[in-house]
């Protein structure tokens, strides 16, 4: 018998190497530059002094777009969550022979890039489409009123953009639902309402939790749709302005710092949300 | 819905899925308090008729009442019926008291634990309560999903063949439990099974179903000693059944079996026809050497040789060949092992019975309707 210990390494090993080499590198490096000193440029170089300040000013200056960011990220969530249920819903345990092919409908967004979807909103929310016209009609929308530029275009492109990503695992979870579980809440005196909140709802959370996670926190981070269906003002995400800062303005310490508070905050809010939705299960 | 009580009767009651006929315009009284078996292979329509009564398929036609009460109009969650699903259906998210209590709760009564507790003990799982359904034994989940659905005192309980998921020696078990549960708790019990053991250990009256029709109703002795169709002679139990024509009639009517003489009483022969089959259960057949006259009292007797003989334990089959009867007309023979047979293959014997035991049917029917042998091969 040969000592066989080696092969659960081996098998890491690969995994690990990819993660030390493109995870953990760039993380210490982005670590090390939000600490340099601010005064630096890529031409003279930088200096590192360990300037905590750094942090200090990302937070000062930046706060409303921070808070923004979550804002919008958490509206952009919470209509994906309702958009998707019933979505997910109707094709886990209604569609029959229909589900292939409303799961490819699903997915098919994904055949196109995420930028040219998002440039063909600006088209059909731009201020001579039709769709703004006829809001204008409609007078939902006053003559010479805008869509686009505005924080509901922005929010509309985050839902509409990581809905697929909250559609999937609610379907998953769905999926796993027997129905025969529906049957016996009606038997045992549930009208269907509360058949469904009683008995399929709580048996979805995981999928509703996964969901919301996988919708809120690239959501968070987004500037695509800021700038592309934002305008100046008040839409500028915190993702926004950590481009700005690394490749317009070249104040990499800023914007090193503005990553680390950015991900320490995602992580702090995903941290609460799963333990007051107390999945167990998910873990 | 408390006002709802009495008799369960379904009245020409007919399911139609597409152009196939469920259930075919059944007529069945399952009296107040009573045991009441569907049985029948799968397809016969019997989860469909089980499904209408519980609310969960609508019925095409007909009427279901309880007492004068026709409840086939309404929704499940507003009738007095509650169902044990095949394969238990419980609530993987509640522990097994919130899957007890789930009925009471969602009808508005707000302390159960009283009632919930007692329905643990009948079932003996007062120290499951807190568990969830998966950290619990098939028979025990069987025994939360009997409680969850007996603790709503329904008018009548379902049970569609809530014991196929359990293993022989549980399934017997628990049908001696069902059977105890039930006559202490007096509810309306209607089981559907097509294990036809498990219909005759438990239930007071038993309707055997095939494609959509009741193809004879009575009690388990009823069914099993005079079957009226052929269907029901071969799927509860097994039955000799040889072509016979009738010569004579009267109290006891005379039929020529490939020219024996056979005597069946006329209450046992179930058709006017005068082709007929006639039946007979292997174990109500003497066999003896055939100069052994000791049986010849009993009246109808066959003279043959023995092809086969096998040992079983608890009794020895024979397969008995009978000049001048077709191939597949040998006769089956059990005997019991109170002694060591004298009887050996390939041996002359004569076999024996009282008419008492001997049924007529119709020959028009199909000698092996409801075989399950013959119509698996």
């Amino acid at each position: 018998m040969t000592n066989k210990k080696w092969v659960p390494y081996l098998l890491l090993a690969p995994g690990a190497l990819w993660l030390a080499i493109f995870f953990l590198t760039p993380m210490f490096n982005l670590g090390a530059t939000s600490l340099y000193d601010p005064s630096g440029s890529l031409e003279t170089g930088y200096v590192m002094n360990g300037h905590v300040g750094n942090y200090v000013d990302a937070l000062s200056e930046y706060w409303p777009q921070f808070l923004r960011s979550f804002i919008f990220a958490a509206i952009a969530t919470v209509l994906a969550l309702v958009i998707a249920y019933p979505l997910a819903y109707a094709i886990a345990l209604k569609s029959g022979k229909w589900k292939n092919i409303l799961l490819v409908l699903v997915i098919a967004p994904f055949f196109t890039s995420f930028l040219l979807r998002t440039l063909a909103w600006t088209a059909i929310l731009g201020d001579n489409s039709s769709f703004v016209h006829f809001l204008q009609n409609i007078h939902i929308l006053p003559e010479g009123g805008r869509i686009l530029a505005t924080p509901f275009a922005v929010v509309m492109g985050l839902t509409y953009n990581f809905l697929p990503f909250m559609t999937l695992p609610l379907f998953t979870s769905l999926e796993k639902v027997d129905p025969r579980l529906i049957e016996a809440a009606g038997d045992l005196y549930s009208k269907p309402f509360t058949g469904f909140r009683r008995v399929v709802l709580p048996l979805s959370m995981p999928g509703v939790v996964a969901g919301t996670l996988l919708t809120f926190i690239p959501a968070s981070g987004d500037y695509i749709n800021a700038q592309l269906l934002g305008g100046i003002k008040n839409t500028t995400m915190i993702g926004n302005v950590i481009d700005r800062a690394f490749l317009e303005r070249g104040a990499y310490p800023t914007a090193a710092a503005l990553s680390f508070v950015l991900m320490a905050a995602i992580v702090i809010l995903v941290a609460t949300y799963v333990k007051r939705a107390g999945t167990e299960e998910l873990v | 819905m408390d006002q709802i009580g009495g008799d369960l009767r379904l009245v020409s009651l007919r399911k139609e899925f597409g152009d196939f006929v469920a259930v075919d315009d059944i007529d069945i009284l399952i009296p107040k308090g009573s045991f009441f078996a569907l049985l029948g292979p799968s397809g016969c329509g019997k989860t469909t008729t089980l499904r209408m009564v519980a609310g969960l398929e609508l019925p095409t036609a007909g009427q279901i009442l309880i007492g004068d009460h026709d409840i086939a109009p309404l929704k499940p969650y507003n009738r007095p019926v509650n169902t044990v699903f095949q394969s238990y259906a419980l609530f993987p998210h509640l522990d097994i008291y919130e899957n007890v209590a789930f009925g009471l709760r969602r009808r508005g009564i707000k302390d159960v634990s009283a009632q919930v507790d007692a329905m643990l003990s009948l079932v003996e799982l007062d120290a499951f309560a807190r568990r969830k359904p998966s950290q619990l034994s098939g028979g025990q989940q069987q025994r939360v999903a009997l409680a969850r659905a007996l603790i709503n005192r329904p008018e009548v309980l379902l049970l569609d063949e809530p014991l196929g998921a359990l293993d022989l020696k549980l399934r017997r078990q628990m049908q001696l439990e069902l059977k105890r549960i039930q006559t202490e708790v007096g509810i309306t019990f209607v089981h559907v099974t097509h294990d036809q053991e498990e219909a005759m250990t438990m239930a007071d009256t038993i309707a055997v179903m095939n494609q959509g029709k009741v193809e004879q109703l009575g009690s388990p002795m009823d069914l099993y000693e005079n079957p009226r169709t052929t269907f029901v002679a071969n799927f509860l139990g097994q039955s000799n059944l040889l072509t016979g024509e009738v010569v004579e009639r009267g109290d006891f009517v005379g039929v020529k079996v490939w020219g024996n003489q056979i005597k069946i009483p006329a209450s046992r022969v179930a058709t006017s026809n005068s082709k007929v089959w006639v039946g007979v259960r292997p174990e109500k057949i003497y066999i003896s050497a055939e100069s052994n006259h000791a049986h010849d009292h009993l009246g109808n007797q066959l003279v043959g040789t023995v092809l086969e003989r096998s040992y079983i334990g608890v009794s020895t089959q024979f397969i008995v060949e009978i000049p001048g009867f077709l191939d597949d007309e040998k006769i089956i023979v059990f005997e019991q092992n109170v002694d060591a047979s004298e009887v050996m293959a390939g041996d002359r014997v004569r076999i024996s019975w009282d008419p008492a035991h001997t049924f007529a049917l119709d020959a028009k029917q199909d000698a092996y309707a409801g075989d399950v042998l013959a119509e698996t091969e």
